[in-house]
């Protein structure tokens, strides 16, 4: 099955029109009153027509990345925002009640702390841990799977992940290093071993902390579902209802590390490849199964090392893109539309992701020249981005307004371009994201056009 | 001939790299003149890097190459002293921030320029930075960041800096994530490099001596 996600299906256009449907419906969501419904239904009207570049929307919708920012805005700590999840409810509705983006940003990254400190996660320092309660929290870049373990990860990435990545990134589960190999376990003389590693004190110990993390985990979801409820019940569609990445930053990022999977591509090029494959249909189902409890159609997926300066263009093309593309086909054969959110800048690579299907993924830039964007793979796919953060943090108003205003002029003609930001925007002044949002919806207006 | 040597290294042929400083050193080339050959070869590394041939991986792998070539050969060269030919750098990520790719880079590019440079670390205070100025006494200060958070640990910096009365005697970069020119301004640094070669040539011509 090599050729798996490679064409599109026949019954994507379909499949994406159930599922606009059934993010426009909302169904269960308690909605304030009648406007607020209408509210919901017009501004997830504004994405789909900006995705489907179908027809223009009535104005562009304006959709920044609130990242830690509402926490700042609310004026309690990441700690806080962690640790207390009435807190961190109240900081994300004052942002959104305030400022009126057109979607809601859900805190999907601000994890509860007691599921970390209860696994002992070793890949963050986050505040109280490592960093200072008022600080964001922050990758530990490391090695934590060895160049000569792609072999292992290629021959079964569940077992990988339990028996050895696991115990390295969780202190608290360094015992499912014993986890029995499961397909053996087919026949009655493999019975027994395969129920041995459970009896043992420290495995039980480590399922202890599982079921304490889960429950934690449950808690803080009920929070956030009980926030989310209230936020989108006032008249705003979530912007995203998922979670992937491209199998080389899977990689890259918090397997081998940066500096690890740049030297892979000189030393380990096929088991590299061959490894990004492997973990294609993981991290298809991720979405789609994400997408499918959220009743959401666009999985949010950050991309991190094909960016501009971090690979050469044949590299991109070898390493990165291939399995990346099939990743986009396999979410567009479900329906979805995938939200590619490519930090840093892709002029180099625009030619190279405009082999996409048309109407069917949203790329977000961050510090990629949008008139080239829009000229380009904008032609196939809605463009969002790309207010700079160091504008909105130490910029004025007026200057973040005349950004707006010649954005919208380069990437907002004909439609399929939302409004949004080059990264999370913690650190911006309050004055630039109101400016940003009030000037953008008025100026993205097409009616006047 | 080292000439192989350059190429294999600028080709990024670690094998056969590597292979080759084996066989010159058991010819019994001079050590020295292998250390030259892969300063030669950085040399044209960093210009394939500048004209946007190479890109970040091409300078990691051309750092592990030197690496390994350097620990065979340094137990060999005994009265080689350290002659800071390009002068002195103090370079770090700002308080804050524990990132340290990018800085890492500049340091290995540096180094394999000619520079001495002293490399404070990560999640440096202003204090830090002002300390190692008095007593490395650099002619550049580089500080490195990625998060929206350095933005003010990089005025800080400077100001701390100012304030102690070594501003004068230093120039100050600043480069990593989300950094620009306006924030540059922002932090009242000398300058913004775009990327690693670009704080190289910086440093270059901060420290070029009449």
């Amino acid at each position: 099955m090599k050729d798996r996600f490679v064409e599109i299906s026949p019954e994507a256009d379909r499949k994406q029109e159930e599922r606009f449907n059934i993010w426009l419906k909302g169904e269960g969501i308690p909605f304030a009153d009648a406007d607020a419904e209408a509210a919901y239904r017009e501004r997830v009207t504004l994405l789909k027509d900006a995705i489907q570049l179908r027809q223009r929307p009535s104005r562009i919708p304006i959709c920044p990345s609130a990242g830690f920012f509402p926490m700042q805005y609310a004026g309690i700590t990441m700690y806080d925002a962690m640790y207390d999840y009435q807190a961190l409810g109240k900081a994300w509705e004052i942002y959104h009640q305030d400022l009126e983006p057109d979607a809601y940003n859900g805190p999907t990254t601000i994890v509860p702390g007691r599921v970390l400190d209860i696994l002992d996660l070793k890949l963050y320092q986050w505040p109280g841990h490592g960093v200072s309660k008022e600080r964001e929290y922050q990758y530990v870049e490391e090695e934590y799977m060895k160049a000569e373990e792609y072999q292992d990860l290629i021959d079964d990435p569940t077992a990988f992940f339990l028996n050895v990545y696991f115990p390295r990134i969780f202190g608290s589960l360094k015992p499912l290093a014993a986890f029995p190999l499961l397909p053996p376990v087919n026949e009655i003389p493999m019975v027994p071993p395969a129920a041995m590693p459970f009896g043992a004190e420290n495995m039980k110990a480590a399922f202890e902390s599982l079921a304490k993390a889960g429950e934690e985990a449950l808690r803080w979801r009920a929070a956030v579902r009980e926030m989310s409820g209230r936020i989108m019940g006032k008249g705003f569609p979530a912007f995203a209802g998922g979670f992937t990445k491209a199998p080389f930053d899977v990689i890259g990022d918090s397997l081998r590390g940066t500096k690890g999977v740049m030297l892979d591509m000189f030393r380990y090029p096929d088991e590299l490849k061959e490894a990004c494959e492997r973990l294609i249909p993981s991290m298809i189902k991720c979405a789609v199964g994400a997408c499918r409890v959220s009743g959401h159609i666009m999985p949010f997926i950050p991309l991190h090392k094909g960016a501009d300066g971090f690979m050469s263009q044949e590299q991109f093309r070898t390493f990165y893109w291939p399995t990346l593309r099939k990743l986009i086909i396999g979410l567009v054969n479900e329906g979805l539309v995938p939200q590619l959110f490519a930090e840093g800048g892709y002029n180099d690579r625009l030619e190279v992701i405009s082999d996409i299907p048309n109407g069917k993924v949203v790329w977000w830039f961050d510090r990629t020249d949008m008139k080239k964007a829009k000229e380009t793979v904008g032609r196939v796919a809605c463009l969002a981005g790309n207010v700079p953060l160091d504008l909105l943090c130490t910029g004025t108003p007026d200057e973040v307004k005349a950004y707006c205003q010649e954005l919208i002029d380069d990437a907002g003609v004909g439609g399929g371009f939302i409004l949004s930001t080059g990264a999370g925007i913690q650190g911006s002044r309050k004055e630039n994201v109101k400016a940003m949002i009030e000037f953008a919806k008025r100026y993205g207006s097409y009616q006047n056009r | 001939m080292t000439d192989s040597l350059v190429q294999a290294l600028v080709e990024m042929k670690e094998a056969e790299a590597l292979q080759r400083a084996k066989q010159l050193l058991a010819e019994g080339r001079e050590p020295l003149k292998i250390l030259e050959s892969c300063s030669r070869a950085m040399e044209i590394v960093g210009q394939r890097f500048e004209k946007g041939v190479y890109f970040l991986p091409h300078l990691m792998m051309a750092g592990e190459m030197l690496k390994q070539i350097s620990a065979m050969i340094k137990p060999l060269v005994h009265e080689r002293k350290k002659e800071a030919k390009g002068g002195k750098v103090l370079i770090g990520t700002v308080e804050g921030d524990i990132h340290d790719i990018g800085k890492n880079i500049v340091i290995f590019l540096l180094e394999a320029n000619g520079f001495d440079v002293r490399d404070l670390g990560i999640n440096q205070k202003p204090a830090k930075f002002v300390e190692a100025i008095q007593n490395f006494q650099p002619q550049v200060v580089g500080m490195s960041g990625l998060l929206t958070l350095a933005f003010d640990s990089m005025k800080n910096t400077v100001q701390a800096i100012e304030e102690a009365g070594l501003r004068k005697n230093v120039r100050i970069m600043i480069g990593g994530g989300v950094v620009t020119e306006k924030i540059k301004e922002y932090t009242g640094a000398d300058a913004y490099a775009a990327d690693a070669m670009a704080g190289v040539r910086l440093a270059k011509e901060w420290t070029k001596r009449g």
